[in-house]
């Protein structure tokens, strides 16, 4: 049963000469044998075990990767049909880090198409089902490394996070899942959906795992223009320490748009925050109810213009017949991109357009700027903001599908740690009273992810759901 | 009515660095097709462009060099547009926020200097290429991803011949910087020209065509002829201009208006979220700064001063850098900076012209034209000998004193052997001689090429010149 086992319990055992990698490997596959059917996980899952020479941390240990990251020589799909052929021939950066620390690799899981959603629903591959009632969604845009971690289809995977897309499933699935600072990790081999808002992080069982993870794919990278010159440190002495006298601030407002679950956690939450010696406040973000839409302005925008290198020309799908090069181009795009993505791509364009740029993209920027502002203003009284992740459990299959604005306005407590740059994890925060999963979210300043893991590891200790995970 | 033309000038140079704007694929001209590429100039997924600081070095020494604003803060933008060559579906640009503003390009022009007002200068990636062939239509990336930089003009030149001469002007200036070969032909310089006419006395500016496809400078004169004389036309009969894109067709000589569906663009600009903005420091600049060469007209001038040439002959020789350097090494090994300057400008500019070869490719040595002058004016050689002994310097590359030593070349400049001569001449040709008494002057030059020819040119023609009368008059 080793693929129940956490990673940092894996390296022990692989140090203690208990267990080789190949065992974890062979138990992993085993497991995706017989769960993947149901839970769909994985894009492509590797049959073959890849020994790593390079002796490191890992001890070659098989992570997950989610779709949109290059493995050189392996498929990256992005859930796309436009990219179904597409095989890297490179290592994102992350991945690369991995690698030299000693990682290998089970698979690539599923995910939104160019991680357009919050809820895997908008795959080319199929939607991934929610490990723990699989009737529901694993949440999204990360859905298939969540589910992949929560049904022990994975030890350990890596998400990329534009607007919730690791926390939100994380969340969902009662894992954890940290979207970094902005320019912690680089984003180079990273297909890019948002390039001001995508960050790469760790979903993992528990909080020391996400530290380990970190320690490895922070850092400069002088291929990513945007990436942080900031030390890396070793995120994992922050764990188990004292969290005592630490200020905390709730947004309180948010909690009236949360299910009666949601509530009950976040109050149980802060009362096991305050047993730890923190003091709970409530806090003001007068621009927060802005941040879906100030998003949903920014992050098609980008996109608009970060998928337009899809044009059959050079790589990926091609439509079949066509006359000329602009019906090659429409048909390619038509017929490549699924119904979220050509949404995005066309509310991107539209509020780039001449005319639309200064009421739309220009004034989101400047809302951008408010967010960050209330943010700024926050820590430096507090020194973190917690939040549920999500407003509700994980919804059905399909329940949102149809109605974009409320697939939308799921992700309305992680979006502000994208649009202001700040780190924030998502820890299992209990269970609904359907038995689901429910989110803590954590919040802190940029670079203050020691916050963030003093936090949670003092949060996960009092309280967790380990013994609950779907693994057997 | 007369009317007046009113033009600006968009010029893309392409600069000399070794690689591209944001990856480090090579530059190099004439490589076999999409050879010179990477994942990040492929536009892949995943990849993300790194500013080449080099760029940015050339950007700066443009801006010193024609007293452009250097924005301390600059952005880079995308342009959005879909085409086969443009790898990404965008060009990365610059925008809002330009590296350089104002400044101005100085022509000279009738007889005087005119400053031409920049309006910006900006950064940007070059585009693929797109190769149509009868079995289908090929992209080629090498190009994709070389560094450019736009210079824009204000709309403050009136004739082609301003606009010629400031192209003429701004590659010189660029070619003197060695940011760019501006070589019009393999696009390496490239020109587009917005033009419209009003009346003259008007200040407001009438509606105006760009004219593209041209690819050479007297081409973009002969475009703005048609075109200005064009839309005089039109206003004559009362027609109006159309504001459009027109292609200069050098075959029949016209402009001819673009479909107009391909003028419809709209490039939805905004920031690039991948690039910083990019902060240039004071250190920065005057780091560039400490490299500029001295620049054509200061070069001009400091010429005429130090040298004392003729202002036209400087005026060419400062026309290239190499050139000017030239003159300038072999000036310094001579007192007669103008003879110099003749001997480069007549003889080995000839030489060089007639072999399509350019200065740099020439054998000989600056410093040996100094010391040709040198062997003239010490009445070594004459003038007509050194013309001998350039021909074999431009083929073989051997120093003058050489060549005139090998060859025997040195003057006769010995009285008492010219008198020899002359008498000897006297002597055999008396029919001559009686002529020249009988009044015919001019008979003195048969005995001049008598003497040239026993001597092989040798004999110093003032001295032969000079013992001939004197033994005429005597006889």
């Amino acid at each position: 049963m080793l693929y129940k086992k956490t990673l940092h319990e894996l390296i022990e055992l692989v140090d203690r000469g208990e267990v080789k990698p190949l065992e974890v490997f062979e138990s992993l596959l085993k497991r995706i044998k017989e769960k993947d059917e149901k839970i769909n996980a994985y894009v492509n899952y590797f049959e073959e075990y890849e020994a790593n020479d390079r002796v490191g941390i890992l001890k070659g240990l098989p992570l997950a990767v989610k779709d949109n990251m290059h493995i050189e020589g392996k498929p990256t799909t992005c859930s796309s049909r436009m990219l179904s052929n597409f095989i890297a021939i490179f290592d994102a950066t992350a991945v690369r880090k991995l690698k030299e620390n000693g990682a290998t690799f089970i698979g690539k899981t599923n995910l939104d198409e160019f991680a357009m959603g919050s809820s895997t629903e908008t795959s080319y591959y199929g939607v991934t089902k929610n490990p723990w009632d699989t009737t529901r969604v694993p949440g999204g845009s990360s859905g298939g490394s969540a589910a992949a971690v929560a049904s022990g289809e994975a030890i350990a995977a890596l998400g990329s996070d534009t607007g919730g897309s690791i926390r939100q499933p994380a969340s969902l699935c009662g894992v954890v899942g940290l979207k970094p600072t902005y320019g912690r990790v680089s984003r180079f081999g990273l297909v890019a959906f948002a390039s001001s808002l995508d960050q790469i992080g760790p979903i993992t069982r528990d909080v020391r795992d996400a530290a380990i993870l970190m320690n490895i794919i922070c850092g400069f990278d002088p291929k990513d223009s945007t990436s942080a010159r900031v030390e890396c440190e070793d995120f994992t002495r922050y764990l188990n320490q004292s969290i005592n006298g630490m200020k905390v601030g709730i947004y309180e407002k948010s909690l009236m748009d949360c299910s009666q679950d949601v509530q009950v956690a976040m109050e149980e939450s802060v009362r096991i925050l305050e047993s730890l010696g923190c003091k709970v406040s409530p806090i003001e973000l007068p621009h927060a109810k802005y941040a879906v839409s100030d998003y949903y302005i920014i992050a098609p925008a980008e996109a608009s213009s970060n998928l337009a290198r899809y044009d059959g020309v050079k790589y990926g799908f091609r439509a079949e017949e066509f006359k000329d090069l602009k019906e090659m181009y429409i048909k390619t795009r038509w017929q490549g991109f699924g119904e979220e993505v050509k949404r995005r791509i066309m509310l991107g364009t539209y509020v780039l357009s001449s005319g639309y740029y200064d009421a739309y993209y220009l004034k989101a920027q400047k809302l951008r700027g408010l967010i960050k502002q209330d943010f700024d203003n926050l820590f430096k009284e507090y020194h973190c903001i917690i939040s549920p992740t999500t407003p509700t459990e994980a919804f059905k299959i399909g329940e949102k599908a149809d109605n974009p604005l409320q697939m939308y306005l799921s992700d309305i407590f992680t979006i502000p740690a994208n649009l202001t740059a700040i780190p924030a994890i998502s820890i299992p925060n209990g269970l609904s009273k359907n038995g689901l999963p429910l989110g803590l979210q954590i919040m802190a300043d940029v670079f203050r992810e020691d916050i963030i893991f003093k936090v949670a590891s003092a949060f996960e200790r009092e309280f967790n759901i380990r013994d609950k995970l779907p693994l057997d | 009515m007369e009317y007046e033309a009113v033009i600006g000038l968009e010029v893309h140079i392409q600069l000399l660095t070794k690689t591209k704007i944001f990856c480090g694929c090579s530059t190099d001209f004439g490589a076999p097709p999409n050879t010179h590429v990477c994942p990040v100039c492929m536009g892949m997924p995943g990849v993300l462009p790194v500013l080449n600081k080099k760029v940015v070095e050339y950007a700066i020494k443009l801006g010193l060099a024609l007293n452009c604003r250097i924005n301390k803060f600059s952005r880079f933008a995308r342009k959005n547009y879909f085409y086969p060559d443009l790898p990404k579906g965008y060009q990365i640009s610059q925008y809002e926020l330009p590296i350089l503003e104002g400044g101005a390009v100085e022509i000279f022009i009738n007889g005087g200097y005119k400053k031409i007002a920049l309006e910006r200068i900006h950064m940007e990636e070059d585009a693929g290429k797109t190769v149509h062939k009868p079995d289908g239509s090929y992209v080629d990336f090498n190009r994709a991803g070389v560094p450019l930089l736009e210079i824009v003009s204000k709309p403050v030149m009136h004739s082609p011949e301003e606009a010629g001469e400031y192209l003429k002007s701004l590659r010189r200036i660029v070619r003197y910087l060695g940011i760019c070969d501006g070589n019009m032909e393999e696009g390496s310089l490239r020109c587009d020209a917005n033009v419209s006419v009003r009346i003259k006395g008007e200040d407001k500016l009438g509606t105006k065509t760009e004219l593209k496809n041209m690819n050479s400078f007297k081409h973009v004169e002969k475009a703005l002829e048609y075109e200005i004389e064009r839309q005089i036309d039109v206003l004559k009969e009362g027609g109006k201009v159309i504001q459009q894109t027109r292609l200069w067709d050098e075959k029949s000589g016209i402009t001819k208006p673009m479909r107009s569906k391909e003028e419809s663009f709209e490039y939805r600009y905004f920031p690039d979220p991948d690039l910083v903005p990019l902060i240039i420091d004071d250190k920065w600049i005057d780091d560039v700064r400490k490299t500029l060469p001295e620049l054509p007209k200061e070069k001009l001038e400091r010429f005429i001063e130090e040298y004392g040439i003729k202002p036209e002959d400087a005026r060419v020789l400062v026309e290239e850098r190499e050139l000017a350097e030239y003159f300038e090494r072999a000036a310094k090994e001579s007192k007669e900076p103008q003879s110099v300057a003749n001997w480069i400008l007549s003889e080995l500019l000839g030489y060089l012209n007639r072999d399509g070869k350019e200065i740099k490719d020439t054998l000989i040595k600056p410093e040996q034209i100094g010391k040709l002058v040198e062997l003239v004016e010490k009445g070594i050689i004459s003038g007509k000998i050194a013309k001998t002994v350039f021909k074999e310097m431009y083929n073989s590359g051997d120093d003058p004193e050489k060549i005139v030593k090998e060859k025997g070349l040195i003057q006769i400049t010995d009285r008492g052997e010219i008198e020899k001569l002359v008498e000897e001449v006297l002597e055999s040709n008396p029919k001559a001689v009686e002529q020249y008494k009988a009044g015919k002057k001019n008979t003195i030059g048969f005995f001049v090429g008598q003497i040239m020819k026993k001597t092989k040119g040798k004999a110093n023609p003032k001295i032969v010149n000079e013992l001939l009368v004197k033994k005429l008059e005597e006889k």
